[in-house]
């Protein structure tokens, strides 16, 4: 019986020849990321070495990365004496892979790791985020886990008691039409699969319209996968990894191609017609209520973001102002532009992006989380709607219980900036 | 015999548990004053104690989805919750065996507040309206955990034995 691409990366990681869904492995970890919850890393991981007279030593510093992302530059007294505790354990540690609140280095951690060539193919990465799904788009297997699993792995340098996931298969056919993007996509697989459609499951993505996709959208699609439930999301290593590790990561050797045995077993099997598929909206409050965009009427808004892990690359950037360029945002409607990382701020910045962005009235605002998650920049008012890239539209998730969110594609978004009402951008 | 304090229906988010505007706090002792925040009332009574330990919360599928945040695990456990739910979401479901919070999964579970219910191995009785429910044993990935009293125990004990081989 032949093995999933997440099979074959386990089984390599835990020194077996061969595993099935359901097994339980403890695979070594290529990568572990944090973020600013490293400071409860931190806690959790001298809790492990309480009384044990041990030194707390990091199993291999140059395996760990950490990244400021969240709350960027720091929104409280409290977040600032965290992210100054990490960066006292990063010297002390020797962590190298640590990203600091720069514009020479900084950015979301689901950015940083891909554009900085952490991630490869066929490697095991765990992060300290749900959205560490994304980097399967480079076909590694990466999930998320919490705080306190992470504190094992820096001891013990793999994860205890993994239970190898079965696998979902989608298969994207097709070429996208003008105005339709990769996370029309990713949120209609959502809508199809439910939010815990793919729950302790990996959603592995093939078919033309994956393979004609550019690394930039695969991790958009594998960035949501955690929205159905999935563990993670993969794309099998292919030319185009290969290309994006080279020309955009600097990666230079070659890089290892993991692909799935053609009698691989899958739990299911979904097919999607990406020709025939329309720009789509996740409306308040679960990501997994997904409709075309026509049948969202009327929705007036008053906030517009672009940006996030989701959608702040550059491609996504150039969408967005391709639509707005020498245009105004509607009265009454701010948007706002997070930027993924800073090497794509000031990419998008020597190409004028960001000028037609501000000259349309967007806000441009620092490489980061931003408003994604609420605690700081950009917080809604009781009773307004948001239109956002992002990957949430839980109740309370941009900080404000009684605001409605409702997630889309840059193109959507952009389109929806010049009217104030949610509007198809073709 | 547990009391019911709240039910709650399906994809109960951990942004809900514990939202994201209270993530700089982060150590577990200080996470409880913001468990379910946003729900004021319930959150007002369980800052002033009046919701015993072990109190039980009952939910539908997909409890705890969304982000792994830890403090949606650890916020639970300051009041020694018990979590009766159709389904708990992957990271959550791992972060509670972690930090010894109390999920039991129970696909058919029914009942309203104030009912008391009995919990067993193998099955949860609503002592209320009689009814019975099948549990679904966790994972013996997850079970070991909590055997072991949560994964700093767990981990220590690994710790331990991978210095000793070394030394030896
Ligand atoms: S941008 Fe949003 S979803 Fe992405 S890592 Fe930051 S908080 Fe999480």
């Amino acid at each position: 019986m032949g093995m999933t691409v997440v099979e074959k990366i386990l089984a390599r990681a835990s020194g077996q020849r061969v595993v099935k869904a359901g097994n339980v492995v403890e695979p070594a970890v290529d990568l572990a990321m944090s973020h600013e919850n490293a400071a409860l890393v931190m806690n959790q991981f001298a809790e492990i070495y309480k009384d044990t007279g041990l030194e707390t030593k990091i199993w291999d510093p140059s395996k760990i990365a950490i990244i400021f992302d969240h709350r960027v530059p720091a929104e409280s007294s409290k977040t600032a004496t965290n992210q100054k505790k990490i960066r006292d354990f990063v010297a002390k540690q020797g962590i190298t892979k640590f990203h600091d609140i720069r514009a020479d280095e900084g950015g979301i951690c689901h950015q940083i790791l891909p554009e900085n060539g952490y991630v490869r193919p066929g490697g095991v990465i765990v992060g300290t985020d749900s959205h560490t799904t994304s980097h399967g788009a480079l076909g590694a297997f990466s999930f998320g886990i919490g705080a306190t699993e992470m504190a094992a792995v820096w001891a013990l340098g793999r994860v205890l008691n993994v239970e190898v996931p079965g696998t979902i298969k989608v298969i994207v056919r097709g070429k996208l039409r003008e105005g339709v993007l990769p996370k029309d996509i990713i949120l209609h697989v959502i809508g199809k699969l439910t939010a815990e459609g793919a729950n302790f499951k990996v959603i592995e993505f093939h078919g033309d319209g994956i393979a004609s996709m550019t690394t930039s959208g695969r991790l958009t699609v594998c960035n949501m996968t955690v929205e159905a439930g999935a563990t993670s999301g993969i794309v099998p290593a292919d030319e185009e990894t290969a290309r994006y590790l080279r020309e955009e990561a600097g990666v230079s050797d070659a890089a290892e191609r993991v692909a799935p045995d053609p009698d691989a077993v899958y739990s299911q099997v979904l097919e999607v017609d990406a020709a025939a598929l329309s720009p789509q909206i996740a409306c308040p409050h679960t990501v997994d209520n997904v409709k075309p965009v026509g049948e969202v009427k009327d929705v007036r808004v008053q906030q517009i973001v672009i940006g996030s892990c989701t959608n702040g690359r550059l491609d996504d950037l150039q969408a967005a102002a391709k639509i707005l360029k020498g245009r105004r945002v509607a009265k009454g409607v701010r948007m706002l532009v997070f930027p993924a990382s800073w090497r794509i701020y000031k990419d998008a910045m020597r190409q004028g992006v960001l000028s037609d962005l501000v000259e349309a009235g967007a806000v441009v605002m620092n490489p980061g989380c931003g408003c994604c998650l609420g605690v700081h920049q950009g917080a809604l008012g009781d009773g307004e709607v948001a239109l956002s890239t992002t990957n949430r539209n839980f109740k309370g998730r941009m900080g404000n219980p009684n605001a409605e969110v409702y997630l889309c594609s840059p193109a959507v978004a952009a389109a929806s900036a010049l009217t104030g009402v949610i509007t198809d951008p073709r | 015999m547990a009391k019911v304090v709240l039910v709650l229906g399906d994809d109960v988010s951990t942004d809900a548990i514990y939202p994201g505007r209270f993530m700089a706090t982060v150590l577990p002792g200080e996470t409880p004053q913001y468990c379910f925040a946003d729900m004021t009332e319930f959150n007002t009574r369980l800052k002033a104690k009046k919701v015993p330990p072990e109190s039980v919360i009952v939910a539908a599928n997909n409890f705890g989805c969304g982000s792994s945040r830890e403090q949606a695990a650890s916020t639970l456990k300051g009041y020694e919750f018990i979590i009766v739910a159709k389904g708990f979401a992957r990271i959550f479901l791992q972060n509670s065996a972690n930090l010894g919070l109390r999920t039991i999964i129970c696909p058919t579970i029914e009942a309203a507040e104030g009912d008391e219910i009995e919990i067993a191995a193998a099955e949860v009785v609503n002592m209320t309206s009689g009814a019975r429910f099948a549990v679904v044993p966790l994972p013996k990935a997850r079970q070991d955990i909590i055997d072991a009293g949560g994964l700093i125990a767990y981990a220590r004990k690994k710790v331990l034995e991978e210095a000793g081989k070394k030394r030896s």
